[in-house]
């Protein structure tokens, strides 16, 4: 009897789930899941807001597997989702296949450019985030020595790198940027012991402020610098709050704004590239209660001084992608 | 204790243990408050209800008996080889170079060629452990485990630097040329005018797992090397004093079963994927220990246990991707599998054995 019931039920909310699938939009999220603490829980924390803000619903995927990725993109496109977005460049490949066998429908990538008529590509330029950054790094170094530590070793964490190194050097000609990365398997991303190891290793080579472009590794990047008095610069999302009075500021990507906007207004995504840079604020340095007291006077002229060049177009920051080298050690 | 009769002990054993993992399973499901039915339901149906769900479950069902097989082979000969996961992350590397190398015309041509390139790389990357253990006396287990990380290490150089177009933000490479793609099943189901599995990844590779499935068979079985393979691991003693050499039968051994492993990537890389990706083997390797375990080191047990997971790896998928089940959970399930069948065979067996015992049977 209950078993029925509960059969009944199930079925019932099938049933439910299907009528109100027409014209959803839907977010797939890449192998590192939705809690990842960073690039996709930023796009997580979008959907909610349009979640909370319209009363509306979406379809949410995670993947666990490379070959789901077209089944995945398939079955939502089929049950008529409604812009379909999705984060990371791992998708690219598998999307431009896809794309043009549902052209009615709406694609959204964030992270990679795909070249079809339905879909958006929405690329941040990390490089000028991290350029400031790196600014603000060299501001508030005494030892003339930082850190930076990637998550895998893989182009899109370069970018960062370089800016940051970039922004560094250009402050501080004859400063020291260390680097390390976290390891080899995407395990990287979420490896917060490591990562306050490698933050103990590089505080040992005397850098005192340290970038962490790792996901969840940062978290304890962030934990190991605050417990060695030195500071640290958290990445994607705000992470200012986690060590009141010790993160210096934040590399923030906006993809929650990406995500928000796709949802809430789809008839305004429109083919093509949607550059998301300092200027449209798609990155920036976070500033709040938190890292006010850091934020000297002279390092924030710096820095809005730098971002004027460059949103004005008389500073260019190298982006690593271009040619795959970096002006800068 | 009491021997169990066949059929009981390669039959009855494993589809209890599977009974249990699955009630265990039922229980997590109802504990986090969805219905155990519902998701039965939705695996089997998502797995095997349709051509399309056999057509994935065929796709990973490839890679587990190319692993499972590797697992296999070496375990014959007395050695665990737990490098799977790497020797195939460099299989995938030979294939890659053997398709980019040349415009190939027709996939005919290609596939062979892979297949040596896939097997030669894979074989290579279990040859140094191989000749450490053979030599030097250093574990085989530590070392094909230590291996698994310097071949992710290696892959993730050679895609970033090496082998990604300039501009490209995946570390992966180019695509392959169309003449190395390969025929799906469901193109050799249409040339014979049935529908079946469209837009999945299984493709021909299936049937050359099916061949590796009979010629390991043969040469575990039927050859002088794989009697000399079979009393090396039974014991080393034995097969020392009959004149069998420890260093070359473990070298061999572990060069067929890192070979095995390295020919996964021509359903992964070149079937599925068409390029290589850095995250392309995805556990396979260390599924196939499971694989091995349950399949009893025979061909024809793998290629069950290879479907089995298959059916995991597919429905679990479907699970976690179109319920409210999260997809941590399918590893809770998965894990329990490998639990029930493979460590905690012997407990099964202790249970069922009185039964026969009382029986009479012998």
């Amino acid at each position: 009897m209950t078993l029925m019931t509960r059969l009944a039920c199930g079925a019932a909310a099938l049933a439910l789930s299907a009528v109100a699938a027409v014209a959803e939009p839907a977010l797939i999220f890449d192998l590192g899941g939705k809690f990842d603490k960073s690039f996709n829980e930023a796009a997580h924390t979008g959907a909610e807001r349009w979640k909370a803000e319209t009363g509306g619903t979406y379809k949410e995927l995670e993947m666990q597997s490379e070959a789901q990725r077209e089944q995945a993109l398939r079955r939502l496109a089929e049950t008529g989702a409604d812009p379909i977005v999705m984060t990371g460049f791992a998708f690219g490949d598998v999307l431009n296949k896809v794309a043009p066998d549902y052209p009615d429908n709406r694609f959204v990538i964030i992270d990679m450019v795909v070249d079809q008529p339905n879909v958006q590509s929405v690329v941040f330029t990390e490089e000028q985030g991290s350029y400031l950054a790196g600014i603000a790094a060299a501001k508030a170094s005494k030892t003339g020595t930082v850190g930076f530590i990637g998550g895998m070793d893989i182009p899109l964490i370069r970018k960062f790198q370089c800016g940051f190194a970039q922004g560094f050097k250009a402050a501080r000609p004859d400063g020291t940027v260390l680097v390390n990365y976290t390891g080899t398997t995407p395990a990287a991303w979420n490896d917060p012991v490591k990562g306050g190891e490698l933050a103990r290793a590089q505080k040992s080579q005397g850098a005192d402020v340290i970038y962490a472009a790792a996901g969840g590794t940062g978290i304890g990047v962030l934990q190991a610098a605050a417990d060695e008095g030195i500071l640290s610069i958290g990445v994607d999302s705000n992470q200012n709050h986690l060590h009141p009075g010790k993160v210096l500021t934040s590399m923030v990507k906006r993809v929650d704004n990406s995500v928000f906007e796709a949802f809430s207004n789809p008839d305004a995504i429109t083919p093509g590239v949607k550059v998301m840079d300092l200027k449209s604020e798609g990155v920036t340095l976070a500033m709040d209660d938190n890292n006010k007291a850091l934020m000297t006077d002279d390092m924030v002229k710096a820095i809005d001084e730098a971002r004027a060049a460059i949103v004005g177009g008389t500073l260019a920051v190298h982006d690593y992608m271009t040619d795959n080298a970096c002006p800068v050690e | 204790m009491t021997r169990l009769p066949r059929w009981a002990d390669l039959v009855l054993t494993p589809l209890i243990s599977l009974a249990l993992a699955f009630a265990i399973s039922a229980l997590v499901i109802l504990a986090i408050g969805q219905s155990p039915w519902m998701a039965l339901k939705t695996m089997v149906t998502g797995a095997l209800g349709s051509s399309y769900g056999w057509g994935y479950t065929l796709y990973y069902a490839t890679n587990f008996v190319f692993t499972g097989l590797a697992v296999a082979v070496a375990y014959h000969a007395g050695l665990f080889n737990i490098g799977g996961e790497g020797q195939a992350a460099l299989g995938g590397l030979g294939v890659a170079l053997v398709c980019l190398a040349l415009p190939w015309p027709h996939w005919a041509l290609a596939l062979p060629a892979a297949m040596i390139g896939g097997a030669a790389f894979g074989a290579l990357w279990a040859l140094i452990p191989a000749w450490l253990q053979a030599k030097r006396g250093s574990h085989i287990v530590i070392t094909t485990i230590m291996f698994n990380f310097i071949a992710a290490a290696t892959l993730n150089y050679v895609l970033v630097n090496l082998m990604r177009p300039v501009g490209s933000m995946d570390p992966a490479t180019a695509r392959f040329p169309a003449g190395t793609v390969l025929p799906r099943l469901t193109d050799m189901a249409a040339a014979v005018g049935i529908e079946w599995g469209k837009a999945t990844p299984a493709n021909v590779s299936f049937l050359v797992a099916l061949a590796a499935c009979g010629l390991v068979w043969a040469l575990i079985w039927r050859s002088r090397l794989g009697y000399e393979i079979r009393a090396f691991g039974k014991s080393e003693r034995a097969a020392r004093y009959a004149g069998i050499p420890p260093a070359r039968i473990t070298i061999v051994a572990m060069l067929i079963s890192g070979g095995l492993a390295g020919l996964m990537a021509i359903n992964n890389v070149m079937g599925e994927s068409g390029r290589l990706v850095l995250n392309s083997v995805e556990g396979a390797g260390f599924i196939g220990i499971a694989v091995a375990l349950m399949g009893r080191n025979h061909p024809l047990g793998i290629l069950l246990a290879a479907l089995l997971f298959g059916f995991l790896y597919q429905g679990g998928g479907e699970l976690a991707l179109f319920t409210a089940i999260p997809r941590e959970l399918i590893v809770v399930i998965q894990a329990l599998v490998i639990l029930f069948t493979g460590a905690l065979d012997n407990m099964v067996r202790m249970l069922i054995a009185p039964l026969f015992a009382r029986r009479g049977t012998p």
